[in-house]
């Protein structure tokens, strides 16, 4: 230890093995200040920018927010707030291009500056010292700082290590080429960079903090060399120049000769790393009260006329810095976001800049030439010999080209860094970090795979158990008194082959009363004795759990579901949907109509009418008819009710034709007609009239070819909009389907 | 009589191997899963039916007893291809002309459309849907493995089989397949 | 305009396959001179028959495997096949045995294991033992440095050698391999090896005419011209030189314990090392990169023991020489010494 430290504090460093010397580029934008880009006229501020949880959204669509006002507040651990980077108005909160490799979108808050630019109130403090660790550490939490050297963690977590610091690295290496924000900002604010290491020490009280940087950025070194003098225990450390130096485990390794555990973290060798930018971000918080609102970016590239480094605010589009650094396209553009290495294409420019985007890279083909086609590997180990994780890039390949998931974890594939310099130096231009991380998705997927597959298995053989004991009871209820019938037990409702009728008053609600009449035919013989009924008594308890679970996941989901329906109170809305669905080309049959009387009604009336007719054709066997018919027609009158009453009325016609023969026909016909009269409710009415229609034609082949098999289904609902103040819903629903299918087997 | 030497030491050599190899077969014996468990852990576990047996557990039994390995459509080829490796047989397509890659798919239930019949929840094989009479149902993404056996049993075909939704987590890198757009 | 997507890193260092084959074709230009200067322009003709016809195999291959021709020929690695083929057999053999080595070599040995990068053995010496056991007498009738001919050989002369199997004199090549002293020459590996079999000590061997400059006239220069190649490749970071390292100092410590054992019957270190197909082998063919081993140490171990197993088969075996034995017999080994090498990968083996 004490040894170290002095060897350290003689400038000692320990090479990594591996790494490459691509050419810096770095003169392009690092000659000139940094500049600060006009107002856009718009910010895409994505709710995300770090790594762990979205925080909690506190605006509205249309507010008026100030500069620096949060934007969403922190609920779980891990989630870092966003804040407005201008004052103006949100014009929209929505789904957005994220600054992702994939670009999938993002929630994201859209924001028209106002011009006004405006702070909203800030809290800055002038003598951090005399704050205790957890206001600092709130602050640093509220203003929103996540890590702004490419990963984004949460630099709240961070500094509230609760192992051990012995040395505090800070990174300010910039070792990927074209880029040098680190670079002009240490050289513009050292000092308060300097200010921002010394929170981070009096909250982690490191014995050492060390800065690292490449010897290729001399005025930089100078500047913070001179920025620290006061403080001794900062060491401002040159480290040779290669690529991936500035990777957090080589760094570590190159400054202490110290290896993060596979699979740990730097604090567990007691090892904090942050970047330069974060900790001026963190000064800027503590002293300024400023949240984390803007950035320095490289904008950089044979594209662009004015290459440099500019404060763009947060949310600020890329095509917004490309244009105000002047920007001529070539064919085939590629703009990189990040540097060349490790950087990722964007499919669009309209993409918001985030906490961790740290260059913007415009190349010609000329600079960076397209990759060539790929060709074989001829294991020449270039790439082992750049790795910097000292793995075996090309036995890699091999494993992930041949999907060999447990060889891959073996040759530790998850070491790897995909810092691009194996793909940087191979002969063959084989892309293997790409190879390296479609192989990683994919094992973590099919391990969550395996573990889901687990959980069904005993999630089955649980349900299996329940059906057995429920079987069991049953039989033994039977022997008790055979000649039972189950009236009396609650939970068991009535399953019935053939036919049922319901009449069920609904409920009106005090706030809405939702008549309901609803009709339901069933012509299934397959259900009869073994139907279990469903007593979920037995998971119920994991299923509340797990309920609100599903809740949010579809929550989340909602945004792409097309299918929205216009319940509102507040509105009437008339829908009509029809829908017709045409399965390989078959005629549809048998037209149903179905009426539905509007209800005379004050305040509201329901009118439902449902007719279904199902038409089953099914020619099985050789010529035996087998006629089958049954009808049924139940009324429901009106009940006079305060609340609600729902009238139904049910009718239904049944034909059964069944034929177990070829070129025999089946037919089987339900009618349902309900009516249901309106309900005489003070609140609310809602008359919905539903009719449906279902046409199956159904044949089977098994003995007979080329028999066609015709399932049509059409539905005309027709509703009278209720005469309601509040609400009147008028829905109306018309479905066809027709269904051919011309395979055994593969009919329903 | 050498020839009755020859067969002595023959005959007594082939004992004594005999013996040794018997005793080593009793003595380290490898303990294996049984073959079931084997296939077992293979399959997706679904429970969907679709081989024909009423879940996967009892496939893997008559896999066990001489059927066929490739009636498992949400396994897809690369659990034919693992039961052909673990099952010393020759792989082979899909029975049913199935896809070699099934996309995964998770129940929904579109819910403003759900009559409260029950019959799904009575239909899935994994408990993955929670739902009382007459009120709306709801699946457990998380716990749907997709078998599409709620389908069939609803009368109102409220019930759609969506597929999984890719997240940044479980994105796979298809650059070609992300839409880009003109410079504007 | 509109945007293109592509992978991490957008950045290439510019080395490419072709890039790399043409500098290993390069790096042999100094014991090709070597070779054309000592034997004449055999070697050339051979060259010449080897690339034409590696080239037409590699072609009619990528027909019928319905890939394209010209981008798989352009990446180069079958001309250095060809090359190397073309340097490891007598110059004056018979055309047909130079276009069955290098059909044998591209067809077998590389392209129906699966193309480039998929061959278990490297070609080149695949093909060179073939050639040695099916026409022994061919591939071991290698002509004395021509400053030792009777009679020098013109160009038309060696073109006849090759493709009639005489001269238009009448002279078949075992003829003219009798030397001014009219004894008939052969390689100075051979020589000893004969010799010592004879029961003459080597002191005794070294005064045959074949010796009579520094080491054997001619096979020193070879050697010496692929070393120069050699080191240059290392420069040009083409091949590691942890291979080229172990064969040779496999090689110079084996026929240093040798010689210590027994003086009388080995010829020392130096004589190892710059006989025969030493140092062609050790920078040219056991650095293969396809069929050597991949890591560092693997590398280090495999040259050791193709060092090992040249001068075993050099001093016991049967043949006078052994560089493709020895690199045969390692390319099946590559999987394993690979396997039992891997680097520490970093964050690995640590002490918490």
């Amino acid at each position: 230890m004490e040894k170290l430290i002095a060897q350290i504090k003689q400038g000692k460093v320990w090479p990594f093995p591996g790494g490459i010397h691509p050419p810096g580029q770095k003169t392009i934008s690092n000659t000139q200040a940094i500049t600060r880009l006009p107002l856009p006229g718009k910010l895409v501020v994505p709710l995300k920018q770090h790594i762990g949880a979205n925080g909690q959204l506190i605006v509205d669509k249309g507010q008026q927010v100030l500069k620096g006002q949060a934007l969403t507040k922190p609920i779980a651990n891990w989630s870092v707030p966003v804040h407005a980077p201008t004052s103006g108005i949100i014009n929209d909160i929505c789904q957005m291009p994220s600054a992702h490799p994939s670009a999938l979108p993002e929630l994201s808050v859209i924001i028209e500056p106002d011009g006004q630019d405006q702070w909203c109130e800030l809290a800055p403090v002038t003598t951090p010292s005399q704050l205790s660790h957890e206001q600092l550490i709130d602050i640093i939490h509220d203003r929103g700082i996540a890590g702004m050297g490419g990963a984004g963690f949460p630099t709240y977590i961070k500094a509230d290590s609760r192992k051990a610091i012995e040395y505090f690295i800070v990174n300010a290496v910039e070792c990927e080429p074209y880029i040098t924000a680190d670079d002009v900002l240490m050289r513009e604010h050292a000092a308060d960079i300097i200010a921002g290491i010394e929170i981070m020490q009096q909250l982690l009280t490191p014995t050492l903090t060390i800065v690292g940087i490449e010897d290729n950025k001399p005025e930089a070194i100078a500047a913070m060399q001179a920025a620290a003098e006061h403080n001794d225990k900062i060491i401002i450390q040159t480290v040779p120049t290669i690529y991936p130096s500035g990777g957090e485990k080589q760094l570590i390794k190159l400054l202490t000769n110290k290896e993060v555990p596979s699979g740990g973290i730097p604090a567990d060798i007691g090892v904090l790393v942050q970047n330069v930018g974060t900790l001026f971000a963190v000064h800027q918080a503590v002293y300024e009260g400023k949240p984390l609102i803007e950035r320095v970016i490289t904008v950089t590239g044979n594209t662009i006329h004015k290459p440099g480094n500019v404060w763009a605010l947060l949310g600020t589009e890329i095509k917004h810095l490309l244009d105000c650094q002047g920007f001529s396209p070539v064919p085939q553009q590629r703009v990189v976001m990040g540097g060349p290495m490790m950087g990722f294409t964007l499919p669009t420019v309209r993409i918001g800049v985030v906490k961790t985007t740290n260059c913007i890279l415009a190349p010609d083909h000329d600079e960076l030439a397209e990759p060539g086609p790929e060709k074989a590997c001829i294991r020449c180990s270039a790439c082992a010999d750049a790795c910097p994780a000292s793995l075996l890039p090309q036995q890699l390949q091999w494993f992930a080209k041949s999907k060999e998931y447990d060889k891959l974890k073996e040759h530790n594939l998850f070491d790897c860094i995909e810092c691009g310099a194996c793909a940087y130096v191979c002969p063959s231009e084989i892309p293997l970090v790409q190879y390296y991380r479609v192989a990683k998705v994919e094992i973590k997927e099919q391990q969550a795979e395996q573990v889901k597959a687990e959980r069904a298995k005993e999630r089955f053989e649980l349900r299996k158990q329940r059906l057995e004991r429920e079987q069991e009871a049953r039989q033994n209820r039977h022997k008790r008194k055979p000649a039972a019938e189950k009236s009396a037990d609650e939970k068991q409702k009535i399953a019935d082959a053939l036919a049922r009728v319901k009449n069920k008053p609904a409920k009106g609600d005090e706030k809405s009363a939702v008549a309901a009449a609803i009709a339901r035919a069933k012509a299934k013989k397959q259900n009869q004795d073994t139907e279990l009924e469903p007593d979920n008594s037995d998971v119920a308890l994991e299923r509340a759990a797990r309920k609100e679970q599903a809740r949010k996941y579809k929550e989340q989901k909602a945004a792409s579901n097309t299918a929205a329906d216009p319940d509102d109170k507040k509105s009437a809305v008339a829908a009509a949907i029809a829908r017709a669905k045409a399965k390989k080309a078959a005629a549809s049959e048998s037209d149903n109509e179905s009426t539905s009387a509007p209800a005379d009604d004050k305040k509201a009336a329901v009118a439902a009418a449902i007719a279904r007719a199902k038409a089953k054709k099914a020619a099985q066997a050789v010529s035996v008819e087998n006629d089958n018919s049954e009808s049924e027609v139940a009324t429901a009158s009106p009940a006079d009710n305060k609340k609600a009453a729902v009238a139904a009325a049910i009718a239904r016609a049944k034909a059964k034709k069944a034929a177990p023969a070829v070129s025999v026909e089946n037919d089987d016909a339900e009618s349902e007609i309900t009516t249901a009269s309106p309900a005489d409710d003070k609140k609310a009415a809602v008359a919905a009239a539903i009719a449906r229609a279902k046409a199956k034609k159904a044949a089977k082949a098994e003995q007979a070819a080329s028999v066609e098999n015709d399932n049509s289904e059409s539905e005309v609902t027709t509703a009278s909009p209720a005469d309601n103040k509040k609400a009147a819903v008028a829905a109306a629903i018309a479905r066809a389907k027709a269904k051919k299918l011309q395979q055994e087997g593969s009919d329903q | 009589m050498t020839l009755f030497y020859a067969l002595i030491a023959l005959g007594s050599l082939a004992l004594i191997f005999g013996l040794i190899l018997g005793f080593a077969a009793v003595r380290f014996r490898v303990q294996s899963n049984p073959i079931v468990e084997q296939i077992d852990t293979i399959l997706p576990q679904t429970q969907c039916g679709q081989c024909g047996y009423p879940g996967c557990r009892p496939y893997a039994e008559a896999i066990a007893n001489g059927d066929e390995i490739n009636k498992c459509p949400p396994g897809g080829d690369a659990t034919v291809k693992k039961l052909a490796d673990l099952m010393g047989v020759d792989a082979k397509p899909l029975a049913g002309g199935e896809q070699a890659e099934p996309i995964k798919t998770v129940a929904y239930i579109r819910e403003d459309e759900c009559i409260g019949c029950t019959k799904c929840i009575q239909a899935c094989p994994v408990d993955a849907i929670v739902g009382a009479t007459r009120q709306m149902h709801t699946v457990l993404i998380d716990e749907c493995t997709g078998c599409d056996l709620c389908v069939e049993p609803c009368p109102v075909d409220c019930i759609d089989m969506l597929p999984v939704e890719t997240t940044k987590q479980t994105w796979k890198w298809q650059l070609d397949a992300i839409p880009v757009t003109q410079i504007d | 305009m509109k945007l293109t997507m592509a992978s991490s890193p957008h950045s290439h260092s510019h080395k490419s396959l072709s890039r790399l084959m043409q500098t290993v074709i390069l790096a042999c230009i100094p014991g090709l001179i070597a070779q054309l200067y000592l034997f004449g322009t055999g070697v050339l003709i051979q060259l010449i028959l080897a690339l034409v016809t590696a080239s037409l195999s590699e072609a009619i291959i990528m027909r019928i495997r319905n890939r394209p021709v010209w981008s798989t020929l352009s990446d180069g690695s079958a001309w250095l096949t060809a090359v190397l083929l073309a340097l490891s057999i007598p110059p004056l053999a018979p055309w047909w045995v130079i276009v069955i080595g290098s059909f044998f070599a591209i067809v077998i040995v590389k392209q129906l294991y699966g193309g480039l990068g998929f061959n278990l053995f490297n070609p080149a010496m695949a093909a060179y033992v073939l050639l040695l056991i099916s026409f022994p007498v061919q591939m071991t009738t290698w002509m004395p440095v021509s400053d030792l001919l009777a009679d020098r050989i013109s160009l038309t002369q060696q073109l006849s050698v090759i493709f009639n199997g005489f001269t238009s004199a009448g002279f078949s090549v075992d003829q003219l391999r009798v030397g001014v002293d009219g004894v008939t020459m052969a390689t100075p590996l051979d020589t000893i090896k004969t010799d010592i079999a004879h029961g003459l000590t080597v002191s005794e061997s070294m005064q045959a005419a074949i010796f009579n400059s520094w080491l054997g006239q001619g096979w020193g220069w070879v050697n010496l011209g692929f070393l120069i190649g050699g080191l240059y490749l290392i420069k040009a970071k083409v091949i590691n030189w942890h291979i080229p390292v172990g064969v040779l100092a496999s090689i110079a410590v084996c026929s240093a314990i040798g010689y210590i054992a027994a003086p009388g019957t080995e010829p020392g270190m130096i004589f190892h090392l710059f006989s025969g197909a030493t140092m062609l082998g050790a920078f040219f063919i056991a650095t293969d990169p396809v069929s050597a081993a991949t890591t560092n140490r693997g590398r280090l171990i495999y040259g050791a023991l193709i060092g090992l197993l040249v001068y075993l088969i050099r001093t016991f075996g049967g043949y006078p020489d052994a560089m493709a034995f020895a690199v045969l017999l390692l390319n099946m080994a590559v999987p394993l010494i690979d396997y039992y090498t891997q680097p520490r990968t970093y964050g690995h083996g640590v002490n918490k």
